[in-house]
């Protein structure tokens, strides 16, 4: 499957509609350029209790 | 030839949680959501007004077959209940003809049946529309409630996103569970919705690929609360079943990003095609189950699935064979068909290459980018609450909370529908299904609507009395068949006129 990356380089530069450029990364790991700005967007939003909302976050089983 | 056209429909149980109450009763505040939409609307809610009904067809006129109902006035009028919990079991049909009642303890949106990939991403979406109406509705209140669309609270519990498509009956249940397995089973990698945790109650630290995986027990099997099997038996065709089988999928995850629900129901009704046809790939799994844990807790997407003939594979190559056999008996050029099979192409070139390039498709690369992000920035590990924090909220409905939408809204995630059409798509059933009938009745009958199901309506006629409408074609009662001749109908007696019912009789001739 290594074999592939150079497929996945050549993907990259000829993105077609993707609203953003792909994101450069190497199998396994993940370059976290491309959505830093949206974290710090995404911290404006989040719960503020990150504890305490995951611990009320309790659900009945369903189907 | 394959096409890609079939009924089919998306059925979306909604995590809920009522801010700073984790004890409140979920059964109620489902029965709340439900009717928070239904209220405003006119729409009616109450357990009865869902027709549970088993009809059995006398005549048929048009595409529906017609007989006086059933003497069963339990059936028809509201009967309160001694079991307290029976209050709440609201059952609304929304105006596009879908489905929104309380199943078990979460609220369920069941969009109408529709035709084609793009018609359920549109119509499973405007569920979420549907959805987020009913927290607007209860912001007001003094008990708000939120929902996601979501499948597990990682303690343990976990809900169903459902597919349902409509079969060819011929076809023998034993090809539909050997072609499906090794499908479902890597499917995941690409629909997963993503989930922070491994195993039931998130126990192990880390990241995979599927929500629901780990809540998988069986192969084959009825239930579908407990011992989850991958493919459910469940035969409930609300359809003529002579003709139909109405395979009913639990094993999906919640999808909010377009191009992968598109995928999700796309690639399935291909694959069910070529089950039809006879063309199915034959891959036998050794152990199922375990390949379904194993495949959704690599991310590298390598991990070693064992074969029945002792050699392995991996869910990529299971993807492919698949995906080769529908291309190689596809019909190209229909449209539709050549959209679905492109974008599971993209799918399959971006997976085997570097998955993160899909960060704008599949949920489960958007989730784990952003969570894997957030980790390095933060320098927090897996078990963090804050990276279970944003994997709830990332399937939060509202736009301004939920990370899925911010994403979206930012040109991260791709997307099919325009806000317009979701919209549209909340009133008015689709093309080409009996929906559009159901939808006509709910929107425009009022009183005269006793009760609707799948398959039936309930109308009461005045002279004529109280009338089933059985609707046993899912292709008939569509909006190319009856949309002119319902035009300015009002009443039921004007409906049966319309669709041409003049013998009503106790002979049920």
């Amino acid at each position: 499957m290594s074999s592939q990356e150079q497929v996945q380089r050549d993907k990259s530069s000829g993105g077609g509609d993707a609203p953003v450029d792909p994101p450069e990364a190497v199998q396994g790991q993940i370059n976290t350029q491309n959505v830093d700005s949206i974290l710090d967007e995404i911290d404006g939003v989040l719960e503020s209790n990150a504890e305490e909302f995951v611990k009320n976050f309790v659900q009945k089983g369903g189907q | 030839m394959l096409r890609v056209r079939r009924v089919m429909g998306a059925e979306t149980e909604f995590g809920l949680s009522q801010p700073g109450n984790p004890r409140a009763n979920p059964m109620r505040d489902s029965a709340r959501v439900v009717d928070a939409y239904a209220g405003p609307r006119g729409l009616k809610s109450s357990q009865n007004f869902w027709d549970f009904a088993t009809e059995s067809p006398l005549a048929d006129a048009r595409g529906f077959f017609m007989n006086i109902a059933d003497a069963d006035s339990s059936q028809l009028t509201h009967i309160p209940q001694d079991d307290v919990e029976a209050q709440y079991l609201a059952n609304v049909v929304t105006e596009n003809g879908a489905r929104y009642y309380v199943d078990h303890a979460h609220p369920e949106y069941s969009s109408p049946e529709v035709l084609t990939p793009r018609d359920i991403v549109t119509f499973d979406r405007a569920g979420d529309l549907v959805a987020l109406e009913s927290v607007r509705t209860l912001e007001k209140s003094a008990e708000p409630v939120n929902l996601y669309k979501n499948n597990t609270d990682s303690k343990g519990a976990s809900y169903g996103t459902h597919e349902n498509y409509l079969v060819d009956r011929s076809t023998d249940f034993d090809d539909i569970v050997a072609g499906l397995v090794p499908f479902f089973v890597t499917r995941q990698i690409l629909c997963g919705s993503g989930r922070v945790g491994i195993g039931r109650e998130g126990e192990g630290k880390g990241f995979q690929i599927s929500s629901r995986a780990d809540f998988f027990e069986a192969e084959v099997g009825l239930e579908t609360t407990l011992r989850r099997p991958i493919v459910n038996t469940r035969d409930e065709p609300h359809a003529d079943p002579a003709k139909y089988r109405r395979l009913h999928v639990i094993i999906g995850d919640a999808t909010l990003a377009e191009p992968a629900t598109f995928v999700r129901f796309g690639s399935t009704s291909l694959v069910l095609g070529l089950i039809e046809a006879g063309l199915a790939p034959q891959i036998e799994l050794a152990d199922a189950l375990q390949a379904l844990w194993d495949v959704s807790h690599d991310l590298d997407l390598r991990a070693p699935l064992a074969l029945s003939d002792g050699t392995t594979t991996t869910a990529l190559e299971i993807q492919e064979a698949f995906y080769s056999a529908c291309l190689e008996h596809a019909d190209a050029e229909d449209a539709e068909t050549a959209e679905v099979l492109a974008e599971w192409r993209r799918f399959l070139d971006g997976l085997s290459t570097d998955p993160t390039t899909l960060a704008d498709s599949i949920d489960w690369v958007a989730k784990w980018v952003l969570l894997e992000s957030y980790r390095s920035r933060e320098g927090i590990d897996w078990d963090h609450p804050k990276l279970a924090l944003i994997d709830v909220q990332y399937h939060d409905v509202r736009p301004e909370k939920g990370l899925f939408h911010k994403l979206e809204r930012a040109g991260r995630i791709r997307r099919m529908t325009t806000d317009a059409e979701v919209e549209a798509a909340v009133v008015n059933a689709p093309d080409g299904t009996r929906a559009f009938l159901r939808s006509v009745a709910v929107s425009r009958l009022g009183e005269d609507l006793v009760a609707a199901s799948w398959d039936s309506l309930v109308v009461n006629a005045g002279a004529l009395g109280v009338v089933r409408l059985p609707m046993h074609e899912p292709l008939k009662g569509t909006r190319e068949l009856l949309a002119d001749r319902v035009e300015g109908i009002e009443t039921a007696e004007g409906l049966l006129k319309a669709l041409g019912v003049d013998r009503l009789s106790s002979k049920n001739d």
